[in-house]
């Protein structure tokens, strides 16, 4: 039997020779079908990627952002130091905070200006309530994408407890502004401390039934247990940052490892996993949230109760030549400005260094080898913001 | 009046603790750099140290050297970000790799930019993705928009700008925004 198998095994082979490798190598692709997802997919945002499919796996992965690209590092140059703020928050602005803050850090280090102690501690509590605002987002969209739409209508609801709490203190419900270099805005407004204790509380206790609802519901977890494994190697090699870094088993935060501000007085733990999956990408920002309600109410506590909250400038003010690169932790991650002046009053060159820029470079690597299905449950979990991308 | 001296008082602690993380901190960072020169003792060119920040200047031709040293040796394992700027008036774009490491908790608070630069007419430079898997869109960001082109690097092509773009890469300081 072996012997008349293997013969008709090597005539096959002849077959096929003699049809020549251009023959073989159409068969092969017709086997693969190619699938273009985004930029117009409900869940995927303005960014598209290329897959290629065999059966049910996928065999190939292409990502091309860009969707959305602004030009923000050009615009940049156009513009004074002041007049840069309201548009560098339009990349991401469910966490417009974040990303103004390691400007402002970077501005006042070529500015060579002291931020007031008041300001930096608003300046942290208006960060700290952004990025539970960006992860409630995330979250709503990661459920409605693995068809769960409770967990859609839950944290879109108590995202807004958040916002009224952002509107109090800036003024506007998500491009906020707040960040100036020199400190904040303005001052925090009465009965905002017992507002904002009052709503954290409140928050943590729901945050335990998100927990009961969604982490440990039992198709949540099928869909993502143990799918999408990013080993701690991996994604130290790939640069991966803040959740999705955290989720492999690495314990970096820059509030810990490089404290801006006022952080190095706060008491904190870095939440990470050592599963390596898609839970734990999507867990890492559930514990996130629950240590930020910790910060909030340490930062609440330990402000001085007056004081002046920011630092006056002249008007145009001119940067010393020279560079600064200063960074932040965002709701995805590290987010880093490096700014070089040349003296005047308009940066000569801004780089915006950007969570979700750094974490596709995960994408094709987790998603070449997984299955169909499970696309989107990796995708999302990578925490990644399309427009923030692009810039 | 007292609110204000006791608040003095705080900046001045303030000031003090942040100035002992800078000795602290220089120290590790003139170290990275000592040890790096006495193996590189031509190769390499300090800009500055700063607290937490320590940028060296590399000729294009070493870089691949150094940038493995620095890997292998230090423990510095990804980039953080590439960044390219164009200086018409030295006619150089000088490209910027901001490294930092995940590995060595010691380092985690660094920024070691390793520095390099190209002619502005005719840029190219090696490309570090043999030694930092992270540089790869990175890289490609930079081709695009500055129009330097990594050699070694598979795709020097499009990536964040529309798909029929004809014009110059527009972070060259030659490209002007309409009506600016």
């Amino acid at each position: 039997m072996t012997k008349e198998f293997s013969e008709s095994l090597e005539k096959k082979l002849e077959e096929t020779t003699k049809l020549g490798l251009e023959v073989v190598k159409e068969a092969t692709e017709d086997r693969l079908m190619k699938l273009s997802v985004g930029p117009q997919h409900p869940g995927s945002g303005h960014f598209r990627f290329t897959i290629k499919i065999d059966g049910d796996y996928i065999v190939y992965c292409d990502p091309d952002p860009g969707y959305v690209h602004r030009g923000e590092e050009k615009m940049c140059e156009y513009r004074n130091y002041i007049q840069n703020i309201p548009h560098l928050e339009r990349p991401v602005i469910h966490d417009s905070t974040n990303i103004t803050y390691s400007y402002s850090l970077a501005v006042e280090e070529l500015l060579g200006i002291d931020v007031p102690r008041r300001g930096q501690f608003i300046r942290a509590i208006a960060s700290e309530l952004n990025r539970q605002v960006y992860t409630l987002y995330w979250l709503a969209i990661y459920g409605i994408f693995l068809g769960h739409s409770t967990m859609f209508m839950w944290p879109a609801g108590d995202r807004e407890l958040f916002i009224d709490l952002l509107t109090a203190l800036t003024g506007a419900r998500v491009t906020h502004a707040f960040n100036i270099p020199g400190g904040v805005r303005n001052d925090i407004p009465d009965g905002f401390k017992e507002k904002c204790l009052e709503y954290v509380n409140y928050f943590e206790k729901r945050l335990k039934e998100y927990e009961n609802i969604f982490y440990n519901n039992p198709l949540f977890r099928q869909r993502t247990e143990n799918v999408g494994i990013l080993t701690k190697d991996d994604a130290i090699t790939l640069g991966v940052t803040g959740s999705v870094l955290r989720a492999s088993g690495v314990a970096y935060d820059v509030r810990k490892v490089e404290p801006y501000d006022v952080y190095n007085e706060i008491d904190f733990k870095v939440q990470y996993m050592k599963t390596c999956d898609s839970f734990a990408r999507a867990y890492v920002p559930f514990l996130d949230m629950r240590e930020s309600c910790h910060i909030i109410r340490q930062l609440l506590d330990k402000m001085p109760e007056s004081g002046e909250v920011r630092m006056k400038l002249q008007s145009n003010p001119k940067g010393t030549p020279g560079e600064a690169y200063k960074r932040v932790e965002s709701g995805r991650g590290a987010l880093s400005y490096y700014i070089v002046s040349d003296g005047s009053s308009r940066p000569y060159r801004v780089k915006i260094s950007v969570g979700s820029f750094r974490n596709i470079l995960a994408l094709p690597h987790l998603l070449v080898g997984s299955r169909l299905g499970d696309m989107p449950s990796i995708y999302w979990a990578l925490n990644y913001w399309p427009v923030e991308a692009d810039r | 009046m007292t609110d204000t001296s006791t608040e003095s008082n705080t900046n001045n602690n303030n000031k003090s603790s942040n100035l002992k993380i800078v000795e602290s901190d220089l120290k590790i960072e003139n170290s990275l750099y000592s040890e790096l020169s006495s193996k590189f003792p031509d190769k390499v060119q300090l800009i500055y140290t700063k607290p937490k920040r320590i940028k060296i200047y590399v000729e294009p031709e070493n870089i691949i050297e150094v940038a493995f040293f620095l890997r292998s040796h230090f423990g510095l394992d990804h980039a953080e970000s590439v960044c390219g700027t164009d200086y018409p008036n030295e006619n150089v774009i000088e490209v910027i790799y901001h490294l930092n490491s995940y590995s060595r908790e010691e380092l985690s608070q660094i920024i070691f930019a390793l520095s390099t630069k190209t002619d502005r007419n005719s840029s190219y430079l090696p490309s570090l993705l043999p030694v930092f898997k992270s540089v790869e869109y990175h890289e490609r960001e930079t081709y695009e928009m500055l129009g330097v082109y990594f050699k070694g690097h598979p795709r020097n092509e499009r990536f964040l700008l529309p798909e029929d773009w004809a014009d110059i890469p527009p972070l060259k300081k030659d490209f002007r925004i309409k009506g600016r």
